[in-house]
């Protein structure tokens, strides 16, 4: 018995969570009027804003141009203040660099990028308070941006983390103060309702007895992320759709 | 729900960073009462069966403590019939983060069903949840949280009633103000049914008896002065060390300095016990002094100074200042953190009362005063006590009693008390670990064939010392075309003991089995370590097989390893494969091998000592026990037989192969035995003794070494080569374990063996490192899996940290159980023997008595005796007495009788019989007349002889490495 112990005896996490459970998420779509679409998501403390521009046609260089689909180009960055360290640079290191292009991979996965050939979507994400999990958190606020803009996709992608408490019981969504005493993190992004994994990362090496209960833990965490994204949409839709009057004849409850 | 908790912490750079946290605040919190039908139902060991019984409360209770009741008075919690307690989560953490041992030890009473504990997880409740004010000190707001969740619990469940037992006189008040019943734990003990020793058991940290007590010591600085003090490099922090011949003198090692700082006195010392971490304040160098050279021992009393004072004046006459041995002469002014444990000892007779004086056996600690009502029986007890405070106005410092071991001298409480104080885990396997177990009768299934090698058809045998039940190895050999083919054959453990079970985990913690001498204390339960894993004669078992073809000039051709079903033909002792072997009539297979294997294990060893390895020795005995009455009849020297060192070389020969095997295939995390190459000054007393004899001794080599002691042979004195041997043996290190990814390849090296890189694969029955072992094997050859923490290094290490602590904490513990039985053997007996000088010192010859495998100091004169008639050459190493020149490694005739003043600690009392000296020698026996008892030469007042520290209680010489 260490002093490290990610899940106590009677089966709480450092924060009170029990190991199935996510943290608490809010979210919000249309945030922003300027961008055709924007989410700001909270996931624990981890906050994010994204937004989405087009399609539009491509800019700057036009060799850059799918004939057959839509670029999509993503950019990650993270406030100064973020960090209990005060960030040098909010973009344009290694990290941000290899978030976007992670973050370019998962949504590309969804959207229907051949009905747009040779334009471009731009989606740009800012966290603005990280305690653990960026990536997913990330990938949940892009998807939120992109369904405000109305840029059809196939399903929700859904991105969430996972690791494994005392070596042994897999837990769902780590915050930072897991992240820093646990060991390795595993990381996906999936498409719940297909169950497909679009993208699956590790922070270090696993070993392949515990890799499946970890994914089974982290898929399942993606599940459950759509549901409340999906609640969260439909809540969205129905505002807006009040203030338009033809969402009361489908949610007259 | 969720709230945050926002603290802000200090970089070490010194930047102020602000953390924020997330807290969730549950609603699905139980409160642990099976009858409540509010909460949802959770598992607890909360009873309505189960009543507290306390006078001062007249009906029956659920008990709420506060931290520094679990923190002080745990034994007492242990024992109590106090149950149907609830620990706050608040209470938990606190405890978790002031003490790690004590939370361990309050984990297995939460986990123990029968006293009924019922953990409250109050910080993420969300009606006993409270945040923290601004402003408000941890303490406070724990305390309030602690109130917070007794009044909620009075409302919750207002059919019952709730006791908060706190020792914060503060915490009480306003607890009774707010309307919850509130106790210290002293009335509450006092009144309960039964308390006698209850109470005895109450740690004293609080008690001031006597406000107007003289203060006998120094107050000790401040945390802040000390941290100030070390900062600016006037005092020094460092472990404190306590003499163990004289009870006013001890030493402090500091890092920062070359030399240990030598503390004298009751100032000097100033409570600081043998293993604190203290800190010291250096005198003036015209004041430093040499350690003083008198040997004083505590006789004082309960209250008694007069002793102290008169000991510490004798201490300051003869302070010295002797050229070349002045030390860096200091004072402890404060305790950083006091490594208090518990204690084995007696108490010590003569004193009427309550207040009694405990002797620990270990006399580099001080006697221990406690409060106990059952005086007269405990002074016939081992016993067990703890310190827990030292105020400034007493002598001793203050403890309680824990436990009672048994009577004083019984072999089973010697054995108890060997135990303990070697730390070695002996409790009876728990029912879980036995669950473990294969069920019986053990079959082996088509499916087993299937996996394994089958060799039960092969002429295989084990030869092992006589009466050993836990046989871990077996051989074979045969000719297969002009070649040999060699097997050893080890017993499959890890079959039996899968990765992570509860039963892995004990044996993991256990970490050897350790012999005692009539005693054996299994690391795995009996039914593996005797039975399904011993490869018996006859018997069909599961081994792990290495297997070699080997020419017959011992080179080998190829090595495999496989998992096998083997049958033994037969289990022999030593003596009978010898006989087996010299025996030109016999001629089966099983003869046949063992010849191929003797002569290929000459070839072997031949080659192995070529290389450098080293032929160390050390006596080893055995001691004969009575089977009915458990004591022993005869003590002598382990016999030696070829076929020992025949199946030792194969051992080796198996080790070295799998070293090589798994290292291959696990660069990072094979579990390895090295031996470090000493450091040279380490071999300055076999140097300087070989000199005297005009033999040179070259260490620059393992292999130099090696010859130096096999050319240092002197036809006159045969034993001379052995005592070498013996000198040479403790210039050695520790041999130890560790996981190949944390060492460079240089540091490999095993120097007793000479070999670039080793491990130990034989033996798992009886050590866990050969089950990692077995285990990565298992996997290099595709019939295992592997699990995580297997493959990760720092693990290993981890692991292989303890298994070499519990090694050696074995190894002490044979020695001391030998000890221990030898002196049983020497009570009350008087013989003369023959013995070999070891060393020459100033007043004393250190001497070896073969027959006995013991070491004793024989003395030749008195402290304080200004008669002596020996004259002490430094140069040379002798002693003259008239014309009787004493040299090192001489023989001579020694009386040997054994003083038992100490019953704690017996020593042996040796005096010379020849050569022999007018005036100091005494007859021999067959000359005695009666007159001539033997003169108890009070050993009290004289230094520990060591005796018999080079005993070894192994199995079997195999097992050297
Ligand atoms: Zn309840």
């Amino acid at each position: 018995m260490s002093k490290k112990e990610l899940l106590s005896k009677i089966g709480l996490r450092l924060d009170g969570r029990r190991a199935h459970e996510l943290r608490r998420i809010r979210c919000k779509l249309g945030v922003f009027t300027e961008p055709d679409g924007s989410a700001y998501m909270e996931q624990g403390l981890t906050k994010v804003l994204a937004a989405v521009y087009g399609p539009h046609q491509v800019r700057g260089s036009k060799s850059k141009a799918h004939h057959d689909n839509c670029l999509i180009n993503c950019q990650f960055s993270m406030a100064v203040f973020s960090t209990t360290d005060r960030k040098k640079r909010p973009r344009g290191d290694r990290k941000s660099t290899e978030l976007s292009m992670h973050l370019q991979q998962a949504l590309e996965s969804v959207i229907k990028t051949e009905l747009y050939p040779w334009s471009q979507i731009d989606v740009y994400v800012e966290v603005l308070h990280a305690d653990g999990g960026i990536y997913p958190t990330c990938v949940n606020a892009a998807t939120l941006a992109l369904i405000d803009a109305g840029i059809p996709i196939k399903e929700y992608v859904c991105a969430c983390t996972a690791s494994l408490a005392n070596n042994d019981v897999p837990m769902v969504d780590i915050s930072h103060q897991e992240e820093v005493m646990g060991g390795p993190t595993l990381t996906i992004a999936a498409l719940p309702m297909s169950g497909k994994i679009v993208l699956m990362e590790m922070s270090q090496r696993f070993h392949l007895d515990h890799l499946d209960k970890v994914m089974n833990k982290a898929l399942q965490g993606c599940k459950d992320i759509r549901q409340i994204l999906d609640a969260a949409v439909r809540l969205h839709v129905r505002d807006i759709g009040s203030a338009t009057g033809w969402a009361l004849t489908s949610y007259n409850e | 729900m969720f709230t945050t908790k926002t603290f802000i912490k200090k970089t070490r750079i010194g930047h102020f960073l602000k953390h924020v946290r997330e807290h969730y605040i549950r609603d699905d919190i139980s409160c642990g009462f099976k009858s409540c039908e509010k909460c949802q139902p959770v598992e607890s060991f909360l009873s309505p069966d189960h009543h507290n019984k306390c006078s001062l409360f007249n009906y029956n209770h659920y008990i709420i403590l506060d931290t520094n009741v679990i923190l002080d008075q745990l034994d007492v919690l242990e024992e109590a019939p106090i149950g149907n307690v609830i620990i706050l989560h608040t209470v938990l953490t606190e405890v978790k983060h002031r003490s790690l041992p004590i939370y361990k030890k309050l984990f297995t009473l939460i986990e123990n069903p029968s006293k009924h504990y019922y953990i409250f997880t109050n910080d993420h409740h969300k009606d006993t949840y409270i945040e923290q004010l601004d402003g408000e000190l941890v303490n406070d707001y724990n305390d309030r949280c602690i109130r917070k969740a007794c009044s909620w619990y009075m409302e919750h469940l207002p059919n019952e009633k709730f006791i908060l037992l706190t020792e914060d006189a503060d915490n009480r008040n306003i607890a009774n103000e707010e309307g919850i019943t509130a106790c210290s734990i002293f009335p509450y003990v006092k009144h309960m049914n039964d308390n006698a020793v209850l109470e005895d058991k109450l740690s004293r940290k609080e008690i001031y008896l006597d406000k107007d007590a003289k203060d006998l010591f120094p107050p000790h600085l401040n945390n802040v002065e000390l941290l100030t003090g070390i900062k600016e490099g006037t005092l020094y922090q460092g472990t404190f060390r306590a003499s163990r011949d004289n009870f006013l003198e001890g030493y402090v090692s500091v890092e920062a300095l070359e030399d240990q700082v030598l503390v004298q006195g009751r100032a000097g010392l100033n409570r600081a016990v043998d293993g604190d971490v203290v800190v010291v304040e250096l005198f003036d160098k015209s004041d430093w002094i040499s350690p003083s050279e008198i040997i004083l021992e505590d006789e004082g009393g309960v209250e008694d100074v007069k002793d102290i004072e008169q000991k510490e004046k004798e201490l300051k006459e003869t302070a010295t200042k002797k050229k070349g041995e002045i030390k860096p002469t200091g004072k402890v002014v404060g305790i950083i953190r006091r490594k208090w444990r518990q204690y084995c000892g007696i108490l010590q007779g003569g004193l009427e009362g309550v207040y009694q004086l405990f002797v620990p056996a270990d006399r580099s600690i001080p006697k221990i005063r406690i409060e106990t009502r059952q005086a007269e029986f405990l002074k016939t007890q081992k016993l067990i006590v703890t310190i827990d405070s030292w105020p400034r106005y007493s002598r001793y410092p203050h403890g309680h009693f824990v436990r009672a071991l048994g009577k004083i001298g019984d072999q089973t409480t010697e054995n108890e008390v060997i135990l303990l104080e070697h730390d070695v885990p002996h409790s009876q396997f728990s029912e879980e670990v036995l669950s473990c177990l294969p069920k019986l009768p053990w079959i082996i299934t088509d499916d087993d064939v299937q996996k394994r090698v089958d060799l039960r058809d092969l002429d295989i045998c084990s030869v092992d010392p006589p009466g050993c039940t836990d046989i871990d190895d077996a051989l074979h050999c045969r000719e297969v075309g002009d070649h040999l083919e060699v097997g050893v054959h080890i017993a499959d453990v890890s079959h039996f003991i899968r990765p992570g079970t509860a039963l892995d985990l004990e044996a993991q913690s256990r970490g050897t089995t350790v012999y005692l001498v009539n005693n054996r204390i299994d690391m795995v339960p009996d039914l593996l370590s005797s039975n399904l894993c011993s490869l018996r004669g006859g018997e069909e078992r599961f081994a792990f097989s290495c297997i070699w073809e080997i020419d017959k000039n011992a080179n080998i051709l190829n090595t495999r390893f496989h998992k096998s079903i083997i049958k033994s033909k037969v289990a022999m002792t030593y003596e009978e494969a010898q006989m087996t072997i010299d025996d030109k009539s016999k001629n089966d297979n099983i003869a046949k091998s063992l010849r191929y294997l003797n002569m290929l294990a000459k070839i072997l060893k031949k080659r192995r000592l070529e290389n450098g390895a080293l032929v160390l020795a050390s006596p080893e005995v055995k001691i004969m026990m009575d089977s009915e009455t458990m004591e022993p009849l005869d003590i002598e020297v382990k016999k030696m037989f070829q076929t020992m060192s025949m199946v030792e070389e194969f051992m080796l020969l198996a080790n070295i192969s799998v070293a090589e095997k798994i290292l291959q295939d696990f660069p990072e995390c094979a579990c390895l035995r090295r031996h470090p190459v000493p450091p040279s000054s380490n071999f300055d007393p076999l140097i300087k003794a070989g000199r005297h004899l005009g033999l040179e001794i070259k260490i620059d080599s393992g292999k130099d070494l090696a010859k130096s002691l096999d050319d240092a042979v002197k036809p006159d004195n045969p034993y001379l080569n052995t005592m070498l041997r013996i000198l040479a043996t403790r210039c050695m290190l520790q041999a130890v374990y560790f996981a190949s990814g944390t060492l460079q390849k240089e540091d490999y090296f095993h120097y007793g063996l000479a070999v670039p890189l080793y491990t130990h694969f034989t033996s798992p029955i009886r050590r866990y490192a050969d089950i990692i072992v077995h285990r990565l094997l298992a996997v290099s050859c595709g019939a295992d899996a592997t699990y995580a923490v297997l493959l990760d290094k720092s693990k290993t290490n981890e692991i292989c940290q303890n298994l070499n602590y519990r090694n050696r904490m074995a190894q002490y513990a044979g020695r001391a159980s030998i000890a221990f039985n030898t002196h049983l053997f020497f009570k009350g007996k008087l013989q003369d023997e023959q013995g070999y000088i070891l060393y020459v010192r100033k007043n004393a010859l250190q001497v070896l008595i073969p027959r006995y495998g013991l070491e004793s100091t024989l003395y030749l004169a008195r402290k304080g005796e200004s008669s002596n008639i020996f004259e002490y050459n430094e140069e040379d190493q002798t002693q003259r007495a008239k014309d009787v020149v004493l040299h090192a490694f001489d023989p001579v005739k020694v009386r040997l009788s054994l003083n038992s003043d100490n019953i704690q600690h017996e020593k042996f009392v040796l005096q010379l019989v020849s050569p022999f000296i007018e005036g100091f020698s005494v007859p021999p026996i067959e000359e005695m007349d009666t007159s001539c008892e033997p003169t108890n030469d009070s050993g009290k007042k004289r230094k520990s002889t060591g005796d018999e520290k080079k005993n070894k209680n192994k199995k079997s010489p195999k097992n050297k490495n």
